[in-house]
């Protein structure tokens, strides 16, 4: 008898108690949205809780978002960044920094030379704080997020952005790689109190950007 | 209105002074009182020890020594939390055992009659003044029967702060169990004390007088670890300090 | 890890165990295998209650992370609905657990990933170390995983002549403190920040690249030496091992929530990555994390959401051609006493578990005990009723786990899947003390009660006829009564458990009984 079939077996007397007896629906009367806020108050509300965790905030426009992104690792003193593939051109086309092309292939040795990397996203919570990456366009594989230690991340004000988790769920494709991220790598393991700056980028900034996509 | 005491096995043998504070307290608010003499121990140190079986005969008697009483009235968070949450449980795996619906049937019966005393005097006399008096500070311990079993909620302590003469202070930590847990202070003594030390060192720390709560199982514990620490706070039922008036204060 | 391997006993080959032929009935048996010696949970409570260090450690430890998942969950108006459904989701994927397994393999298969089934640990520690083996590496890096631990997967890959290493900054403190893991969520809750320094600067050279000079000990420094120490064995890794918080048996999806980005090093740089997860993790559809997603991070760091959460449905959409994480992904799925546990009516609902350890931080018990206390990776209050489910009740400290609880329901209280740990407590403490039914490696049992309850079930059984007597118990009254000034100090025997640290009550002169038969007896 294979494993499976033993495991599976076991389950299936285990459970035969459960007969016929009727089964109580998942009850789903839980909120959609906690609270009711306008799109202005959900990105005011982003903003707040991704500062509280420590993430760096920052709004801009469509026509400042050059100048502010090349402000950014300027004054980081960044002399490399990554740039996934899909990433408006106009982004960066005031950065001083050397954009470093990510690439398949590319070993982790080399990501953790690079000093910055500045990426989109899929959306954005404002309940929790969270951005989510899917790895499509403008956001790349999900080591680029990971190993340098400067991560800008520029969401689209209002369109990316949700209220709550039950918001975000559908939005996203679940056969996709996602990360979700909420401030910058922390830990709690020492006495139960939060420290920023582990593994992941010990800096995030996450710039606002206002305006419909272009 | 007329109501059954149901004093519990601890207070009938070590606590006759709640007991007896109980019926003055009812007696005084317009409560005729009864006490069934047939009633005894709710069942909950065997059932609680892993005994349930045992347990069985202490509900059949519960339910039979109050039958017909409209309202059943205990000091203790703890019995009244045993009747409430577990004997449903019991007759429930009686009947998964085989042995028929008896079991389940009497605690049905039962369970909707029995109120434990604060919730007797807010939820069905609707008092919270009790027109008692004690010119005392005192903190109160909200035993974890009580607090999570039956969610007593601010019931005792709106029944405090109404006594004239009362000074509440706040407990820290009170939500806290004290750590008496039935066999748990004979099984684990070491953490059982451990906790009862916390517990009594908060009390005394609040600078009251007394250390009131609601359950005397665990006010037996605390008040022999602040005894034997040779501490100055005593502990008091809830019910002694509802009963005492400046007519007839508590000696 | 290394030092005393706390993890499953119950493999094949045991003394005692049933042969695996797993049919449906079986005689009756003596209770199931030892856990090699360790100390009942009193005895091994005595020491940690008597550590001032360690009590002050976990005092400031669980005091702090308690009132912060109270700030959090008081965010959320829905929590108790949230709550609600977890327990349902998770009731209902137990039911239709086959069901949704089956599933759950199907979609990970279809998206390039190979399942495994394992029936025990050491089924489980032979699969995953032929797969490093195969890949021709001897270094695996590791996401903290609690079935990892269980199944004492460290020591299996050693044995292999593997290197094992842990990631998460907690668990690099126990590797490398050569300490056992005391807490589900924070595994080094036990040490401090000043231990932490020194586990370190000993150490870290040992095993890599050592502690910078002069590491002091705020937890900044410590968490940036971690990191140094850590980043070489990240990027060079060839193979990962990770356990899941949830696994989506609709889409495949497997889900991991962390802090520090050990996890996401570790999930996505690797050529192989291997996970292996309880077949109690498995939820029905993508839509129903919306639930966890929520109550998971409140509950266990008492934040609104964790700095970092993986979810990847086998190799994804490239089919790990993309260079976006790794191109083999193996799931091994963990039964491992899980389905013994499902067979129980009652003890069932221990499986809803997330880990997310909120009823240790709230744990009167657990705050001064200390996890190490309950002999298992699983302390606390969960750890007291899973424990005894998965190893079985023979061991002395298994016997003793349910009892380790004051039953006052504050576990109860916080638990996002409303585990009613106080009633399983109870009906496994009936297991302990009676025996009866219960199923092992799949075979429906019956069990003796425990060594030890003899005089116990006696006691129980005469006081409950005293009590069953209200004539005779007034009689016994009396006979107190009388007794009231020879109280001892002291007392012989069990009761001394009582006096050692409490003064006896005063007897009063008469019982309750006694006062309304001679007030009111005119109407009793």
């Amino acid at each position: 008898m294979s494993s499976r079939d033993r495991v599976l077996g076991r389950i299936r007397r285990a459970t035969a108690g459960y007969g016929a007896a009727p089964e109580p629906a998942v009850p789903r009367d839980y909120l959609r949205v906690h609270g009711v806020r306008t799109p202005a108050g959900t990105a005011d509300l982003l903003a707040a809780h991704l500062a509280e965790y420590r993430a760096r905030v920052h709004r801009t426009d469509g026509d400042g978002i050059a100048a502010l992104l090349a402000r950014l690792l300027a004054e980081r003193g960044a002399r490399t960044v990554l740039v996934p593939p899909g990433l408006p051109p106009y982004w960066l086309a005031e950065a001083r920094a050397t954009r470093v092309e990510d690439r398949p292939g590319s070993d982790p040795y080399e990501l953790d030379a690079v000093d910055s990397v500045v990426t989109g996203c899929a959306l954005a919570i404002a309940e929790t704080g969270t951005i989510v990456l899917d790895a499509g366009p403008g956001q790349g594989r999900r080591r680029i997020t990971l190993i340098p230690d400067h991560h800008v991340c520029v969401v689209r004000v209002p369109d990316q952005v949700v209220d709550s988790v039950p918001q975000a769920l559908p939005l996203l494709d679940p056969a996709r790689p996602l990360t979700w991220i909420s401030g910058p790598s922390a830990t709690s393991d020492i006495e139960l109190d939060r420290v920023e700056g582990v593994h992941g980028p010990r800096t995030l900034e996450v710039v606002l950007l206002a305006g419909r996509a272009q | 209105m007329r109501a059954a005491l149901f004093v519990t096995c601890v207070n009938d043998a070590l606590y006759p002074r709640t007991g007896i504070a109980v019926v003055r307290l009812l007696e005084r608010l317009g409560v005729a009182v009864d006490f069934p003499a047939a009633q005894s121990c709710c069942g909950q140190p065997q059932y609680n020890s892993g005994y349930r079986r045992e347990s069985e005969p202490l509900l059949r008697r519960t339910a039979e020594a109050f039958a017909g009483y409209p309202y059943v009235v205990t000091p203790s968070g703890s019995c009244a939390a045993m009747v409430r949450c577990h004997y449903p449980r019991i007759g429930r795996a009686a009947e998964r055992e085989g042995r028929g619906p008896g079991l389940s049937a009497l605690a049905e019966e039962l369970v909707p009659r029995v109120y434990e005393l604060t919730e007797f005097l807010v939820d069905v006399l609707g008092v919270t003044d009790v027109g008692a008096y004690f010119p005392h500070t005192v903190t109160y311990h909200p035993s974890c029967h009580g607090l999570r079993g039956l969610g007593l909620g601010e019931r005792p302590r709106r029944l405090l702060s109404a006594v004239r003469g009362l000074d509440l202070v706040e407990l820290p930590g009170a939500q806290e169990c004290c750590g008496f847990g039935g066999t748990f202070a004979v099984k684990n003594p070491d953490v059982s004390a451990a906790m009862g030390t916390d517990k009594a060192a908060s009390a005394v720390g609040t600078g009251a007088e007394v250390l009131c709560g609601a359950d005397n199982s665990c006010l037996a514990h605390l008040d022999g670890i602040l005894r034997r620490r040779g501490a100055d706070t005593r502990t008091l039922h809830l019910a002694e300090i509802l009963a005492s008036t400046e007519e007839e204060p508590l000696t | 890890m290394s030092g005393t391997f706390m993890g499953m006993p119950g493999m094949p080959g045991m003394p005692g165990m049933p042969e695996r032929s797993d049919r449906p009935d079986a005689p009756e048996l003596p209770a199931t295998p030892a856990l090699p010696d360790f100390p009942a949970f009193p005895d091994a409570a005595r020491q940690a209650v008597g550590d001032p260090v360690l009590r002050a450690n976990l005092r400031r430890a669980t005091h702090t992370i308690r009132d912060k998942r109270a700030r959090a969950v008081a965010e959320l108006a829905d929590w108790d609905r949230l709550r609600a459904a977890g327990k349902a989701i998770k009731d209902h994927t137990l039911r239709h657990l086959d069901r949704y397994l089956v599933q759950l393999e199907e979609a990970v298969t279809a998206a390039g990933g190979t399942v495994h089934w394992a029936a025990d640990a050491d089924e489980a520690n032979r699969i995953v170390t032929g797969l490093v083996l195969a890949t021709g590496h001897r270094e695996v890096v590791k996401v903290k995983s609690m079935a990892t631990q269980e199944i004492g997967l460290n020591e299996a890959l050693e044995a292999a002549g593997i290197a094992a290493y842990e990631t998460d900054l907690a668990e690099l403190i126990v590797q490398l403190g050569h300490d056992r893991p005391s807490h589900i969520l924070v595994p080094a809750i036990h040490r401090n920040r000043a231990e932490i320094r020194e586990i370190f600067a000993a150490e870290m050279g040992r095993r890599g690249r050592p502690a910078p000079e002069g590491l002091g000990d705020d937890p900044r420094e410590l968490a940036e030496a971690a990191r140094l120490h850590l980043r070489e064995k990240f990027l060079r890794a060839k193979v990962a091992v990770s356990g899941a918080n949830f696994m989506v048996a609709e889409t495949g999806t497997m889900v991991v929530f962390e802090s520090e980005g050990n996890g996401r090093m570790c999930l996505t740089l690797p050529e192989t990555l291997i996970s292996v997860v309880g077949i109690e993790k498995v939820v029905p559809t993508f839509r129903d994390l919306e639930v966890f997603l929520q109550t998971l991070p409140r509950s266990s760091t008492a934040e609104r959401m964790n700095p970092y959460t993986t979810m990847w449905t086998g190799l994804g959409p490239s089919r790990g051609a993309d260079d976006d994480g790794p191109s083999a992904f193996h799931l091994v799925l963990l039964d491992n006493g899980r389905t013994d546990t499902l067979a129980d009516e009652v003890g069932r609902q221990a499986l809803r578990c997330i880990r997310c350890s909120a009823c240790l931080n709230v744990c009167p018990v657990y705050e001064r005990a200390g996890g190490h206390a309950y002999g298992s990776v699983y302390p606390g209050p969960i750890g007291a009723v899973l424990s005894p489910q998965l190893r079985g009740t023979g061991s002395a400290i298994d016997a003793s786990l349910p009892y380790a609880s004051t039953l006052c329901g504050a576990c109860y209280e916080v638990c996002p899947v409303a585990i009613d740990i106080p009633e399983v407590l109870v009906h496994l403490r009936e297991r302990v003390a009676q025996g009866g039914p219960v199923t092992r490696e799949g075979i429906r049992v019956r069990i003796r009660p425990a060594r030890g309850h003899t005089a116990e079930r006696a006691a129980m059984r005469a006081a409950r006829l005293l009590l069953d007597r209200p004539g005779a118990l007034r009689a016994g009254e009396r006979l107190l009564a009388r007794a009231r000034r020879l109280r001892p100090r002291r007392l012989p025997g069990p009761g001394r458990a009582w006096t050692d640290s409490r003064e006896l009550p005063q007897l009063p002169a008469q019982s309750f009984r006694d006062w309304w038969a001679r007030e009111r007896g005119d109407r009793a």
